[in-house]
């Protein structure tokens, strides 16, 4: 934030008066320096103040929303140039090229059935961006009206024709499409479209100083950015800038969400430029291709890297199956910490020997700071298996348990009434662990 | 509205490790790469230079890989024989050869001795030109075994010995040390231990210049976005003046990528809306490279 939590104090008035709900004046101040208070929330500010305050204590990329009902795509307000400093937020909208002289329904059906699911996700695409690829202002009414009739993505409308602009986007009027892009020759038009649908707008700069002249002057605070660059080099050093002004210099016409397009031919190349996007750092990603390996690396690629460092990803506690299991398949059990689970799930599938694996709950602990904690013990797994559901789809009772953990195996088998075999400490011993105790491949 | 452009004033730079050994230089190889040097961000170029570019090293193993099928039309025919392996992947374009001395593994049968591991070595050496990086079969004591042999048969070549770890790291250092060879030091995506691993390696009396990182690469969807912040922590680290955080990294990503059940499975077995499995695997392990 941009000010102190002193600075915003001496804007107050200082009359410790409660009604926002925090003992003093300069609690409050503190709150809102640190972004967890807002200053509607303080009856008495004077205007003056107000507006210095607010232009301060703003977030430094806007908010900036598209789409309507389910589909709304909220981008920017990120406040990090690193995951690692604290999180991202909004993760990049992946859009996907229709262009208006080609079979735009049968393009959108393409689109709409590329689903996929893995870990318990599912992936989509986030857009649909109609470009006037014909120059014709009809053609391009009617692609996007097609588009829109197939669809409940959001529609990203691409075109430097006003003309046809304001046309095609008064079709879609409801839908809060994205509009692209307004120039140095077209922006006062391309405005006026953009208020009267109250629907974000692109401004696009030859470079960044002209973007920046551009998102200074338009008057409309609905934008995202784009600098005009392709070059993937180039569009990665201009979206860093961009995020930096935005978040070190809190300077005001960087302070929006970012767009970028894949220029690359080939499908599998075009899904390495997004790569690069996706991680530094465009609010939005236009691709052509629908390739499925493309679109399946980025989006698992995209929801990695939009994971809150500060929380640990757990999975759903409970007992999954690893291959076609039968009632004699071994049991293993781990905590529910996401990155061990799946890694020792990798690994006892590479066994190829059919089991259970239980995650355990632990609130997404890993194995030893489980343990440490006391949550991943023989006290609280022991009454937990005597009664799981594990016992009705298993005919034995033996449980492999990290080795790690060898310590536990005592306690569990005392109050569960199960027989405890100490696994490897590391999920890569797992294979070795089971061609010699488990008589695997 | 010019935009005065916003430069990050770092004061670090990523140490520069060189890696092979010529004729001049005591060794054998064709040509040495220089790995590092970075004084700022990847791509970054208006604020620092970079001025090597990442090298691509090919995995060769010393017995036939249990890889997916995929792979035998391109190394099906050399997969038996590490020497004319690593000479195709020369030939297919690899910077470095990186030898997995999978065959000395104590579990498999008929493991290799240190001495048959020298000789797959000294074998390469011979049929290549290429710099190199030997890691042990990953079980403590043989890697301790089988890497001083391999230091000793290839002395004068300054390949590169791993992997070092935090709790078996003296004897490798000691054997790279020995043959003047950089040593890898593993750290399992921790960035204290990487740090701290690279303080007692330079304690033993290895210069900087001697070592490459692995701090753990993590696959697409199996925590990859922890390798990837280590990464960017670490290099930050060096940028602003960590020495100990400023060495050239080492990503096996092939190892990694390849374990991943979205890399392997066939079509059948894919879940909903996979795809075929070569261009998903080829694309879950470019991800690991690039990501």
């Amino acid at each position: 934030m941009g000010l102190t939590g002193l600075a915003i104090f001496k804007l107050l008035p200082k009359t410790n008066c409660k009604e926002c709900g925090v003992p003093t004046c300069l609690a409050f101040a503190m709150a809102l320096a640190s972004g967890k208070t807002t200053l509607d929330k303080c009856p008495y500010v004077s205007d003056e103040a107000k507006e210095s305050l607010e232009s301060a204590t703003a977030p430094p990329i806007k908010l900036v929303k598209a789409g309507v009902g389910d589909n709304v795509l909220e981008l920017g307000d990120e406040q990090v140039m690193f995951r690692h400093d604290k999180t991202f937020y909004h993760p990049t909208g992946i859009f996907i090229e229709v262009a208006d002289n080609a079979d735009v329904a049968a393009k959108v059906d393409e689109i709409n059935g590329l689903v996929f699911e893995r870990v318990g996700q599912k992936y989509e695409v986030d857009g649909v961006a109609v470009v006037n690829a014909s120059g014709n202002a009809d053609t391009f009414k009617d692609a996007v009206a097609a588009a829109a009739a197939k669809t409940n993505k959001v529609l990203l409308l691409v075109s430097e024709d006003a003309a046809a602009m304001e046309a095609a986007a008064a079709g879609v009027a409801d839908r809060k499409p994205i509009l692209y892009a307004a120039n140095g020759d077209n922006y006062e038009k391309m405005v006026e479209v953009a208020k009267k649908l109250a629907a974000p707008l692109v401004v696009k700069g030859k470079n960044l100083d002209d973007l920046a002249d551009l998102a200074g002057k338009v008057g409309y605070k609905e934008l995202i950015l784009d600098s005009g660059e392709r070059e993937t080099s180039k569009v990665l050093a201009d979206l860093t800038q961009i995020r930096r002004q935005a978040i070190k210099k809190r300077f005001r016409p960087f302070g929006y969400p970012t767009i970028a397009f894949t220029t690359e031919e080939d499908p599998y190349m075009e899904a390495l430029q997004a790569q690069v996007y996706v991680s530094k750092y465009a609010s939005i990603v236009v691709l052509k291709t629908t390739e499925l390996a493309s679109l399946i690396t980025l989006f698992s690629f995209r929801s990695n890297l939009y994971t809150d460092p500060q929380k640990p990803i757990a999975v759903q506690p409970g007992v999954y199956a690893v291959g076609e299991v039968t009632p004699d398949s071994p049991v293993y059990i781990t905590t529910n910490f996401s990155l061990t689970f799946y890694t020792v799930q990798t690994e006892v599938e590479s066994t190829r020997i059919p089991s259970y694996l239980i995650a355990f709950e632990t609130e997404g602990l890993s194995v030893l700071t489980a343990w440490a904690g006391g949550k991943f013990i023989g006290e609280e797994i022991g009454p937990w298996l005597k009664d799981s559901e594990i016992n009705e789809k298993v005919n034995h009772k033996n449980l492999i348990i990290p080795g790690g953990v060898a310590a536990i195996k005592g306690k569990i088998e005392e109050l569960s009434g199960w027989e405890v075999t100490v696994g490897p400490r590391e999920a890569n011993g797992i294979g070795s662990f089971a061609k010699l105790k488990l008589g695997g491949a | 509205m010019p935009v005065q452009i916003l430069k990050e004033k770092f004061t670090g730079t990523v140490q520069e490790v060189v890696l092979g050994a010529t004729k001049e230089e005591g060794g054998t190889r064709a040509y040495t790469v220089k790995l590092g040097g970075s004084s700022t961000l990847p791509f970054l170029q208006y604020e620092g230079s970079i001025p090597n570019r990442p090298v691509i090293a090919f995995e060769v193993w010393d017995v036939k890989p249990d890889w997916n099928p995929c792979f035998e039309p391109y190394y099906g025919d050399v997969w038996n024989d590490p020497a004319a392996w690593a000479k195709k992947a020369e030939e297919l374009g690899a910077d470095v050869i990186y030898l997995k001395l999978k065959g000395a593994d104590p579990e498999l049968e008929n493991s290799k001795t240190p001495e048959d591991c020298a000789k797959v070595v000294k074998a390469i050496l011979e049929n290549t030109g290429a710099p190199l990086m030997v890691e042990g079969p990953g079980h403590p004591e043989k890697d301790n075994e089988v890497l001083q042999a391999v230091g000793e048969a290839a002395a004068g070549e300054n390949i590169a010995l791993g992997a070092a770890e935090k709790d078996n790291y003296r004897s490798i250092a000691a054997a790279a040390m020995m043959g003047k060879h950089c040593v890898i030091a593993r750290s399992p995506v921790d960035i204290n231990i990487l740090k701290q691993l690279n303080i007692m390696i330079t304690e033993m009396g290895i210069a900087p210049d001697k070592i490459i990182c692995d701090p753990m690469s993590s696959g697409l969807g199996y925590g990859i976005e922890y390798s990837y912040s280590i990464m960017e922590r670490s290099r930050w680290g060096a940028l602003i003046g960590d020495k100990m955080m400023a060495l050239p990294v080492v990503c096996l990503a092939g190892s990694e990528a390849w374990r991943a059940k979205e890399a392997n499975a066939p079509l059948e077995e894919a879940g909903p809306g996979w795809g075929e499995q070569k261009p998903r695997g080829i694309m879950w392990f470019i991800w690991l490279l690039t990501g």
